[in-house]
């Protein structure tokens, strides 16, 4: 019950948050503040209990009869998770008070934020397949309309779009994955799933199944050729790119893998796929940060190259470098988080997020730039903090890679330089030198603006001089996790002086160096840029563009605006569908059988076919509606003689009702005049002919097939003992087929909205 | 065109007609008729106001919006089905008042699901026709 709660109560606030927000104004995040925080204080009690390997499980029945559970279980990995997604949360909360105040859609703001902060949480807590997929395409959609948040700029929504395609495109992927999955091992628990021991990995359809899922933890993670969306995606305010696009949403691809390791991980394919895509996304998100002037531009590259390097580490598959990707992923959540907090208070304060022109602020922000230098430091793997002992790890773990670990160090070591050079540009080089001049006087930021960098970066410094609290409790319950065995780890700061240490060192000086250089590897950056003729986002823009063009093509074709023709298009292809199952099933002359036959229904034939000349050939409209009038009600009579009075009253009282309506727009209309020419009214006459023709044939038919037996008994025996009517149709149309109106009454008021619509819009052109 | 005659003829049948579509819409579980009749016959109802009057006093004498009316019937269809979750039957299942009510006879949720259709025909009806009529 508590979990459950626990992951339901972020919907349940959201739900309130706007009327809260009439009371609490602006305080309202930090009031909000507190979910979260009870959040971490009621998981950091379980704790002790997931690190001594249990796992805390409840299961709520939602569709049994689809094997779809509510089911939530946790470990050791969702723990770290949960931790990141809610600590984090409440800093965010608190910052996007201070960031947004002022703003008119600010409750706006909260609601989504907390709609994503419980989503995500959910991905980590699922255990069934189906609930880990909607939370997660619930992540999705709250980034959507946080990236899209100005909605009033243009360049928001395309972002938002772009990033929603392109998350929803993989979530498609990964839905089709786990269904695979589920066909190929019978479970929908990943709990069950854990302990089937590797059986769907000597399955045939492994590699669909790994293939879909990864494309799925790949787009959502940004890796190589979909990182796109994500440095476009800093059209969201920054606290929703500290918090969804460095610190917690684009991991979640990444705790999909370590997540599914036991269960697909360790084969070659896994390490050649995951090994590449993680390599080349960490390595050219690392080249693709360099050139970048703007502050959450270049955190956002190098978020980039950052998950790129979790991917790559978890496509080892070794203790050391899930060790290593774990530690990371904290560390990231930390330095990273707090970074972009901080470009953000820079830019809140100083109107500019420009490299160029952001000088000498710590005489003005000094509590920022203590934040700021400790995430840098942090970034750049610096002692003593967290971000060395993370960075010693990686290398550790790049060394003992299975494969191609050489090429894998030189990379890395490339990618960790640049992370040293963008540390140094975006935490370091504001803050020091001369006041450059800023669009607005910079000024310290207030409280909620520097409380959560500052929190994060503190983090960083003390868990890095006291690794021992996390590495027992939260590093090593998640690495055995992601292993399916218990791992025990040891966090050191000092190792000695190593071949690691050495790349450290090596790193560190040629990273200053690469600092220093900036201006000129920019200039030729810009140079080289016309070498790729290709990019990624230049093909999701033609791919776009084509798709919105397919759509307009096979709109001139179809939608021509003119109501004949629409009815001519479906009359002909119903007939062509109907026409053709008819002549292959050989059935086109039924037999007729004229015995019994009364003479008040040859009347009322007669004078049906009469009444459609009649309107044919009127010259007058008022004639030709009369006359499809008495169509119209003799087919009434004819429901009366077959015993359906309801169906007749119903066909009154329609007739009526459109008699009365073409008696009221009748005076409006233009004469009555000839507009056709011959040719089209002879192509008309005859495709209402053979229309007319088919559906006879097809009634006939109907009348002598009866495939299953009839439940009309079934409703005349039940009706008055269940239902307690006595008249069978409306009981049907209320009860036994009560969902079937449901969805009838929908429709009509649909249609109903839609008319009026059009209709106000015509009036409106005028 | 104005006609005295319909104008007189349609104050006394208004009544009347509203009166039988409620009449129609309650019997329709054991006799022919139900909320989608019902509603048909209040609607020809308000169009006759309309013929014998004019459009603005057929809306003042509708009161509501028939857009709103649609939706709230829609409201109400879905609040009947949604009524047997308490007791912890299927979406839409019947429930019904022990009780047998004087005139109306047995209700349940299905007599409130028609209710519901007997809005939705009538203020769709009403606000394609009222959009056609207007200016």
């Amino acid at each position: 019950m508590e979990i459950i709660t626990a992951v339901f109560s972020g919907f349940a606030l959201a739900l309130i948050v706007p009327l809260l927000y009439q009371f609490s104004r602006k305080w309202t995040g930090w009031i909000l503040a507190l979910l979260p925080l009870t959040l971490v204080i009621y998981f950091v009690s379980h704790i002790s209990q997931i690190s001594q390997g249990e796992v805390i499980k409840v299961s709520y029945n939602w569709i049994p009869s689809l094997g779809i559970s509510l089911s939530f279980f946790i470990d050791g990995l969702s723990m770290l998770f949960i931790l990141i997604i809610a600590g984090i949360g409440a800093l965010v909360m608190i910052y996007g008070n201070g960031y947004l105040s002022g703003h008119r859609n600010i409750s706006r703001f909260y609601v989504y934020i907390l709609i994503f902060m419980a989503s995500m949480i959910g991905v980590v807590v699922s255990d069934n397949l189906i609930t880990l997929f909607i939370f997660w395409e619930l992540t999705s959609i709250s980034s959507y309309l946080l990236i899209g948040f100005d909605h009033e700029h243009e360049k928001s929504r395309a972002a938002a779009l772009q990033a929603l395609l392109i998350t929803g495109g993989g979530g498609l992927a990964l839905l089709a994955g786990l269904i695979l999955l589920w066909h190929t091992s019978g479970s929908w628990q990943l709990s069950e799933l854990l302990v089937q021991d590797g059986a769907v990995r000597e399955h045939a359809l492994y590699v669909p199944i790994l293939l879909l899922i990864l494309l799925g933890a790949f787009t959502k993670s940004a890796q190589v050729p979909f990182h796109f969306w994500l440095p476009a995606a800093m059209q969201a305010p920054t606290p929703v790119s500290a918090y969804l696009h460095s610190a917690t949403m684009v991991k979640a691809g990444v705790y999909l893998l370590a997540r599914l390791n036991p269960i697909l991980g360790d084969t070659d394919e896994w390490h050649y796929i995951v090994t590449l895509a993680g390599a080349l996304t960490m390595f050219i998100g690392g080249l693709l940060a360099l050139p970048q002037t703007d502050l959450k531009r270049l955190l956002a590259y190098s978020t980039v190259s950052a998950l790129g390097t979790m991917v790559m580490l978890l496509g080892f598959s070794t203790t050391l470098a899930t060790k290593a990707a774990i530690v990371f992923l904290l560390v990231h959540a930390l330095y990273k988080g707090s970074l972009f907090m901080m470009a953000g208070a820079v830019d809140h304060e100083t109107g500019t997020r420009d490299v160029h022109s952001l000088s000498g602020l710590i005489k003005y922000m000094p509590i920022t730039a203590v934040a700021a230098a400790l995430a840098a430091f942090s970034m750049s793997g610096f002692p003593p903090l967290l971000g060395f002992i993370s960075k010693e790890l990686l290398y550790e773990a790049k060394i003992q890679a299975p494969n191609a670990a050489l090429i894998i160090i030189i990379i890395g070591v490339v990618a960790n330089m640049i992370n040293v050079a963008v540390a140094a540009t975006v935490g370091i080089r504001p803050f020091i030198g001369d006041k450059s001049i800023t669009p607005k006087q910079g000024h310290e930021a207030s409280v909620a603006l520097w409380l959560g960098p500052l929190m994060l970066a503190s983090a960083g410094l003390i868990l890095g001089l006291f690794p021992n609290l996390i590495a027992d409790s939260l590093i090593s319950p998640a690495v055995s996790a992601v292993h399916a065995e218990i791992t025990t780890i040891k966090l050191k700061l000092w190792h000695g002086i190593n071949p690691v240490l050495m790349l450290s060192v090596f790193t560190a000086i040629s990273g200053i160096g690469l600092f220093l250089k900036r201006h000129a590897i920019r200039r030729f950056a810009a140079r080289l840029k016309f070498i790729l003729p290709v990019t990624p986002t230049r093909l999701y823009e033609k791919g776009l563009n084509s798709m919105l063009g397919l759509a307009r093509v096979q709109t001139r074709l179809l939608q021509s605006g003119y109501l004949r023709n629409y009815i001519l298009l479906v009359i002909c292809t119903a007939m062509a569908l109907l026409g053709y199952k008819l002549l292959i099933n050989d059935k086109l002359i039924p037999s007729l059988n004229f015995t019994g036959i009364r003479f008040y229904e040859i009347g009322i034939a007669v004078l049906i076919l009469l009444a459609t000349l009649m309107a044919v050939r009127s010259r007058s409209r008022l004639g030709a509606v009369a006359a499809l009038g008495v169509v119209g009600f003799s087919i009434a009579l004819i429901y009366v003689f077959y015993g359906a009075p309801d169906l007749a009253m119903t066909q009154l009282l329609v007739e009526t009702l459109t008699v009365l309506l073409f008696v009221l727009i009748l005076y409006r209309l233009p004469r009555y005049t000839k507009l056709s020419k011959t040719t089209n009214r002879v192509r008309d006459a005859f495709i209402a002919l053979a229309a007319g023709g088919m559906m006879t044939i097809l009634v006939l038919l109907a009348v002598n097939v009866q495939y299953h037996p009839s439940i009309s008994g079934f409703f005349a025996e039940k009706s008055l003992i269940q239902a307690h009517g006595r008249n069978i149709v409306n009981v049907i149309l209320v009860d036994f087929r009560a969902m079937d109106t449901l969805g009838e009454i929908t429709v009509l008021t649909v249609a109903a909205l839609g008319v009026y619509a059009l209709l106000k819009l015509k009036k409106l052109k005028k | 065109m104005h006609s005295l005659i319909l104008a007189t003829a349609t104050r006394f049948l208004m009544g009347l007609l509203l009166l039988f579509s409620i009449f129609l819409m309650l019997r329709g579980h054991n006799e022919p008729g139900g909320g989608f009749a019902g509603g048909l016959v209040a609607a020809a109802a308000f169009v006759l106001y309309t013929i014998s009057f004019n459009l603005t006093m057929a809306r003042r004498a509708l009161r509501f919006d028939p857009r709103s009316l649609s939706a709230v019937g829609l409201l109400i269809s879905a609040i009947s089905g949604i009524i047997p979750l308490f007791f912890n039957k299927p979406f839409l299942t019947g429930i019904w008042c022990p009780q047998k009510v004087p005139i109306i006879g047995k209700i349940g949720t299905p007599f409130l699901f028609d209710t519901g259709v007997y809005f939705v025909v009538l203020g769709v009806t009403l606000t394609i026709i009222f959009a056609l009529t207007e200016d």
